[in-house]
């Protein structure tokens, strides 16, 4: 998984677009496009932290973003409004700064192998950058399970390159499909040796979690949790390894997410503790 | 102007620091964490994450929750433990350009003479804070803090293994009376006084009806708490002879200012850190220069000049 070791560095941003995803005036999926950082690499699967240049010191922390897409002119991250700072990110307009500090933590395996990518909800942000950068695209398989409306989401930046399953859950039945199309397609990737890769909420990676441990398929789950600092200082994000963690030292015990994620391979976390 | 301060001890120790601005423990990871964001060895010194005789896995999540101003914290002083602080994380700190101070955790006092003891054969350490005052560890921690006779026998304890090592002794502000808990360090032993700690606090949802931290309380820092950690600053600093370090919602030069008008010979930078990784950078920075916009020629000749009548 390690490629090219990538530094992180904390710069200032402009905002130069804010767009609402879904049904007019219904504010709560964004797509956010700022000038784009002097970043020597990133990979898909790192995250930034942002906070508002604005922000005075109600809001205590940044928040954190999983990189959408790094384009020649800018840095593009999705996201959903679920609380205090969101809601204000929401409000930015274009020429506004922000204090961007990234890319951080691992990323995505890219290999040349059959690999499936599952995303749930808002989990689907990075692996539009994912897909842009990988260049065996025949390889790739994508399944998007949702609970809004598909124009909630982002979905044309990926079917723009590779054919996109989807699901829309509305009640437990859905949900039962869902389940067992993961299911399924985790088997095939376990059969042609594969490797899959997941991201959304912790119910959807848990579910793929168990599925990788009993299928034995090589699996990489992008985790999301409450975090204050995203470089591994303030241990609010931690996650719980597995007996075959490799660093023998931190062996079933939490390590930060920030920095040891947040992608993990699935069989060296454990999701039960 | 130069910052430079020099922490005097009562037995001849001395800290000296180039400026009078450190990494609160806790907040600062082991000093590498902050590398890409500045040059670590500009600090007056880095506090390094409380350590533990053994690994501590810590509180369960959530364990971090943002209030106003502020945030409450319940890690339970999760860290690797003495050992691989030594061997993996002090090696790794620019510790001749920089003094280097370990924070230190133990349920008894014997634990913290042992600690006491393992760290000061360590010659790239300059200095250990003792953490009298961690309100989320079931031993232990706050408890300490809270009671002077149990806070003597640990600063004692730490005292009598620690060599040639300057021993701060960071205070709880969850005590009655801050000043008394002063007395009873500085006569124990204790080279410098830090405080204060996080003030015990917690948050709720009413939704759900769940508190936001697993460990249902935890400690308040940020912002928030500057007033409570300036009013503590000063009642410690009239009460002992021995350097005070202040802490307690410093995010600029000028909060710094204010701690040291109140009588701190020092700071500590924690919440700040979280807030953005280059602050302790932008502060040691801004520090001569505010200093200098307000006709301080000394910091020592401004420490404790409040004028109060």
């Amino acid at each position: 998984m390690e490629k090219t070791p990538v530094l992180p560095a904390r710069t200032e941003l402009t905002v130069t677009d804010l767009v609402p995803f879904g049904s007019i005036g219904d504010k709560k999926f964004f797509a956010l496009t700022l000038s784009r950082p002097h970043w020597s690499n990133w990979h898909p699967g790192q995250f930034i932290m942002l906070r508002p240049s604005s922000w005075n010191s109600e809001l205590t922390w940044a928040r954190p973003f999983s990189i959408c897409r790094v384009t020649n002119q800018s840095l593009v991250l999705f996201f959903q409004v679920v609380g205090r700072g969101t809601e204000q990110i929401a409000q930015l307009k274009p020429k506004d700064k922000v204090i961007v500090w990234g890319p951080l933590g691992t990323h995505f395996a890219m290999e040349n192998m059959p690999t499936l990518l599952l995303a749930g909800g808002i989990g689907i942000a990075p692996f539009a950058g994912y897909v842009e950068q990988y260049n065996l695209q025949n390889k790739l398989t994508m399944f998007f399970s949702h609970r809004l409306p598909e124009q909630y989401y982002p979905v044309e930046s990926l079917t723009r390159h590779i054919e996109v399953e989807t699901n829309y859950e509305q009640n437990s039945e859905d949900l039962q499909v869902t389940l067992d199309i993961i299911y399924k397609k985790m088997k095939i990737m376990a059969e042609n040796n594969g490797l899959v890769l997941a991201c959304g909420p912790m119910p959807f990676l848990k579910n793929i979690w168990r599925n990788a441990l009993s299928l034995g398929v090589a699996t990489q789950l992008s985790l999301e949790q409450r975090m204050a600092c995203g470089i591994g200082a303030c241990l609010g994000c931690v996650s719980t390894t597995s007996d075959v963690y490799p660093d023998k030292e931190k062996v079933g015990l939490p390590v930060q997410t920030c920095t040891k994620g947040p992608v993990f391979w699935a069989h060296k976390l454990n999701l039960d503790a | 102007m130069n910052t430079h301060i020099s922490l005097k001890t009562k037995n001849g120790l001395s800290l000296e620091l180039k400026n009078p601005v450190m990494s609160a423990s806790g907040t600062f990871g082991y000093g590498t964490e902050f590398m890409p964001y500045g040059d670590v060895s500009k600090l007056g010194a880095i506090i390094v994450k409380g350590l533990s005789l053994k690994p501590r896995p810590g509180n369960p999540l959530p364990r971090i929750a943002e209030t106003p101003c502020g945030m409450l914290n319940a890690v339970g002083l999760q860290n690797d433990g003495v050992e691989a602080f030594i061997q993996h994380k002090l090696p790794a700190l620019p510790t001749h350009d920089v003094p280097v101070i370990a924070n230190i955790y133990a349920a008894c006092a014997e634990d913290f003479g042992e600690l006491a003891n393992i760290l000061s054969k360590e010659e790239k350490l300059a200095g250990l804070e003792v953490n009298i005052s961690c309100p989320n560890v079931k031993a232990g921690g706050v408890l300490f803090g809270q009671d002077p006779l149990m806070a003597s026998s640990i600063v004692q304890a730490v005292k009598k293994n620690a060599g040639k090592l300057p021993v701060i002794v960071k205070l709880s502000p969850n005590v009655t009376n801050i000043a008394e808990m002063a007395k009873a360090v500085e006569a124990a032993g204790a080279d410098m006084i830090s405080c204060i700690n996080t003030i015990t606090g917690m948050a709720v949802d009413i939704r759900t009806r769940k508190p936001l931290l697993a460990n249902i309380v935890g400690g308040l820092s940020g912002p928030a708490i500057k007033p409570v950690a300036l009013r503590c600053v000063w009642q410690v600093a009239q009460a002992v002879q021995i350097p005070v370090i202040g802490i307690g919602g410093i995010r600029s030069a000028k909060d710094v200012l204010e701690f040291i008008l109140v009588g701190a010979s020092a700071v500590e930078i924690g919440t700040a850190s979280f807030t953005d990784p280059t602050t302790i950078f932008r502060i040691i920075q801004e520090l001569p220069h505010v200093c200098e916009e307000l006709g301080i020629k000394n910091l020592e000749e401004y420490r404790n000049t409040l004028i109060t009548g």
